[in-house]
C-alpha cells in the first residue's frame, strides 16, 4: 500500500477554552475520495480548518505527503498542494468570477484548457466570467469556490459541505465535477452530511463524533451496512435517501 | 476530460451589477441645497473648491488608514503621526531651498517641493514599517490594546517632533506659483486649492488603477474582504498588510505636507488634531472602502466649509452630525465592504 497522502495522528485542537478535537486519527489514501461523515459539531470542519493551519493543534501530528505540516503556516500549506473550499465557499464578492481565479492560479494567469475543462461542468462560471462573485446565486458560489480550488492540479483538496442549501440541479453539477477530478486521481477529502450525496462518489469513509474518529472504512461497505449507518450515523440509507 | 450539459438553475440569469450610485448624488445634491443658502454664486464657488481640496487632502491622509483596518482589522490611532512627520520632514528640504521655494519659476517650485515631497513619504514609509514590526504587530486582534499603545506611539512621535524640531510652530509658506488666486467669473479660486484636488484626484486614480488593475490590488481587495482565504490561497496576508501599512503611512507623509502648506503653519499635533475627521471620514465611507473613503472625505470637508460660512456656531458639530444621519442612512458606511 502506497504512503497516504495525509495522516492525522492523534491531533488535538482548542479553540480558546474549547477542546474539539479530541485525538484525531485520520488517514487520506493517495487518489481517492475519502468523506468524513458525521452530525453537527462533530469536528468536521475543525479538522479541515486545522489541516489547513487555519487552527493549529495543540498536540499530534498532521503528515501531509510524507511531510510533517502540524506547525505549517497556512500559505505554505496551500503552496505544499492542499486546496481548500471552506463552508462559507470563502468567494471574494467584490472581486469577478475571473478575478477571483486568476488570485487562485498563482502561476499567473489560469491556464485555458483547464479553464475549458471547468467550464465543461461549471458553464455558468464562463457565462458570468466578468460578474461580480457577490452576484452569484448560492451554487454559482459553490461551482466558483470548487473551481478555485481546482484551477491549477493539486496534490489534496478539501472541500467542506459543498452541497449544503443547494438545489438537487446544482447538486448534480457537483457530483459530475467530483467525478472527473477522481477520473484524475485527484485526492480528496470531502465533509459531508447528505449520505446519499457522498455514497456513490466515496472511496474510504469516516466518522466523526465529538471530537474523534468514530469509525474509518470503505463507503461500500457502510453503504451495504444498514445497521452500522443506523449505529453511526442514527438513521437509515433509506431516510436519507 | 469530458463535458457535461448545463443545468437550466446554474446557468439562470444573474440581475446585472448597478453600480450604487446614491451616496454618490449626495455630494452634488449637498452642493446645490448649499447654493441657494450661500446666497452668492461666486462664494459658493470659492467654498466648494475650498470643500473639496481640503476634502482630497483629508482622502489622502485617510485612504492608508482605511485599507489598514480592513486588510487586518487593526485600529491605528498613531496614523496622525506620520502626517505630522511627513509635514515636518518636508521642512529640511524645503527651508533651505527658500530660495527655490521663492523663486517665480514653476519649475523650481516644484522642483522643491517635488523634493520635500519624496523625502517625506520615504521617511514616513520608513517610520510606519517601523510602527508595524514594534508597536502594531505585538497587539494583532487586540483592540483595545491597539487604541492604547497606538496612541501611545502617536504621543511618543509628537515627543520627537519637539525634541528634533523645537517645540514652537514652524511657518511653511507656500511656494511662489502656488500663490495667489485664480478668477473664474467673479469666484476667486486658491491656486494651492486647485492644484490639491489635482493631486488627490492623482493619487485616487493610482490607487484605483493599483486596486483594480494590479494582481497585488486584487490580493488587497481580496484580503479586506476575506484575509484567512487569501492565506488558504497561498499568499502571506502579512506581508501584503505590512506593504499597505508602509504605503499608507508615505500618503499620510504626503497628505502632512499638502496639508502643512494649506495652513502654513506646522505644530507637532497637526496629524492628531486632523484624525477626528480621518476617522469620521473612514467611518462614513465603509471601513475598508477606498471609494467610501474618497466620497466620505469629500462629504466631511463640504459640509464643514459650507457650515463654517452659513452656521460658525454649529460648525465644530457638523461633521458629527454628518455621520449620525450617514449611519442613520446606512449603519455600514457608505461603501460598505463585504466581509465573510
Amino acid at each position: 500500500m502506497s504512503e497516504p497522502m495525509l495522516a492525522l495522528a492523534g491531533v488535538h485542537t482548542h479553540i480558546g477554552q474549547y477542546h474539539i478535537l479530541q485525538g484525531v486519527d485520520l488517514v487520506v489514501p493517495r487518489g481517492e475520495l475519502t468523506v468524513l461523515l458525521g452530525r453537527n459539531g462533530a469536528g468536521k470542519t475543525t479538522t479541515l480548518r486545522t489541516i489547513m493551519g487555519l487552527w493549529h493543534a495543540s498536540r499530534g501530528a498532521l503528515l501531509f505527503d510524507g511531510n510533517d505540516v502540524t506547525r505549517a503556516a497556512t500559505p505554505d500549506i496551500s503552496c505544499a498542494g492542499i486546496a481548500y473550499v471552506p463552508e462559507n465557499m470563502g468567494i471574494f464578492s467584490d472581486l469577478t468570477v475571473r478575478e477571483n481565479l486568476l488570485l487562485a492560479a498563482r502561476a499567473g494567469e489560469p491556464d485555458t484548457a483547464r479553464l475549458e475543462w471547468i467550464f465543461g461542468f461549471f458553464p455558468a462560471l464562463k457565462k458570468f466570467w466578468n460578474q461580480a462573485a457577490g452576484t452569484l446565486s448560492g451554487g454559482q458560489k459553490q461551482m466558483l469556490a470548487i473551481a478555485r480550488a481546482i484551477v491549477e492540479p493539486r496534490k489534496l483538496l478539501l472541500v467542506d459541505e459543498p452541497t449544503k442549501g443547494l438545489a438537487p440541479a446544482i447538486i448534480q453539477s457537483l457530483i459530475t465535477a467530483f467525478r472527473e477530478l477522481k477520473a484524475m486521481e485527484t485526492t480528496i477529502l470531502l465533509v459531508e452530511q447528505n449520505f446519499s450525496f457522498v455514497k456513490s462518489l466515496g472511496d474510504t469513509v469516516a466518522v466523526m463524533d465529538d471530537g474523534r474518529i468514530v469509525h474509518s472504512g470503505r463507503m461500500d461497505e457502510l453503504a451495504e451496512d444498514r445497521e452500522l449507518q443506523q449505529k453511526l450515523l442514527g438513521l437509515s440509507l433509506d431516510t436519507h435517501q | 476530460m469530458t463535458t457535461t450539459t448545463p443545468t437550466a438553475t446554474a446557468d439562470a440569469e444573474l440581475p446585472r451589477l448597478r453600480l450604487d450610485t446614491p451616496p454618490l448624488l449626495v455630494l452634488p445634491i449637498l452642493a446645490l441645497l448649499a447654493l441657494p443658502l450661500v446666497g452668492s454664486f461666486p462664494t459658493w464657488v470659492t467654498l466648494t473648491v475650498a470643500g473639496l481640496a481640503m476634502g482630497m487632502m483629508i482622502f489622502i491622509m485617510a485612504s492608508g488608514l482605511t485599507l489598514v483596518f480592513g486588510l487586518m482589522d487593526v485600529l491605528n490611532f498613531g496614523h496622525g503621526a506620520f502626517v505630522s512627520v511627513g509635514a515636518f520632514t518636508a521642512t529640511l528640504v524645503l527651508l533651505p531651498m527658500q530660495g527655490w521655494m521663492q523663486a517665480d519659476s514653476v519649475l523650481l517650485n516644484l522642483s522643491a517641493l517635488g523634493l520635500a515631497i519624496a523625502l517625506a513619504m520615504l521617511v514616513t514609509g520608513a517610520l510606519g514599517w517601523a510602527f508595524e514590526r514594534i508597536i502594531v504587530m505585538p497587539v494583532y486582534g487586540q483592540h483595545l490594546k491597539q487604541i492604547l499603545i497606538t496612541m501611545g506611539g502617536m504621543i511618543v512621535a509628537e515627543q520627537m517632533i519637539h525634541v528634533v524640531w523645537g517645540p514652537d510652530q514652524i511657518p511653511l509658506p507656500l511656494p511662489t506659483s502656488f500663490r495667489g488666486v485664480i478668477l473664474v467669473g467673479d469666484a476667486a479660486v486658491e491656486k494651492y486649492r486647485l492644484i490639491a484636488v489635482a493631486v488627490g484626484l492623482v493619487v485616487f486614480a493610482a490607487m484605483f488603477l493599483v486596486l483594480n488593475r494590479t494582481k497585488v490590488g486584487l490580493l488587497i481587495r481580496a484580503g479586506v474582504e476575506n484575509g484567512e482565504m487569501v492565506e488558504a490561497l497561498g499568499y502571506r496576508i502579512r506581508r501584503l498588510f505590512v506593504g499597505v501599512f508602509v504605503a499608507g503611512s508615505a500618503l499620510a507623509g504626503l497628505g502632512g505636507v499638502l496639508w502643512g502648506l494649506y495652513k502654513e503653519t506646522l505644530t507637532a499635533t497637526m496629524g492628531g488634531d486632523i484624525m477626528v475627521l480621518v476617522f469620521i471620514v473612514i467611518i462614513i465611507g465603509g471601513l475598508g472602502s477606498v471609494g467610501g473613503c474618497f466620497i466620505g472625505a469629500l462629504l466631511v470637508a463640504l459640509v464643514a466649509n459650507y457650515t463654517g460660512f452659513l452656521a460658525p456656531k454649529i460648525a465644530l458639530v457638523s461633521n458629527i452630525l454628518l455621520m449620525v444621519a450617514i449611519l442613520l442612512w446606512r449603519p455600514q458606511g457608505l461603501y460598505p465592504v463585504a466581509k465573510r
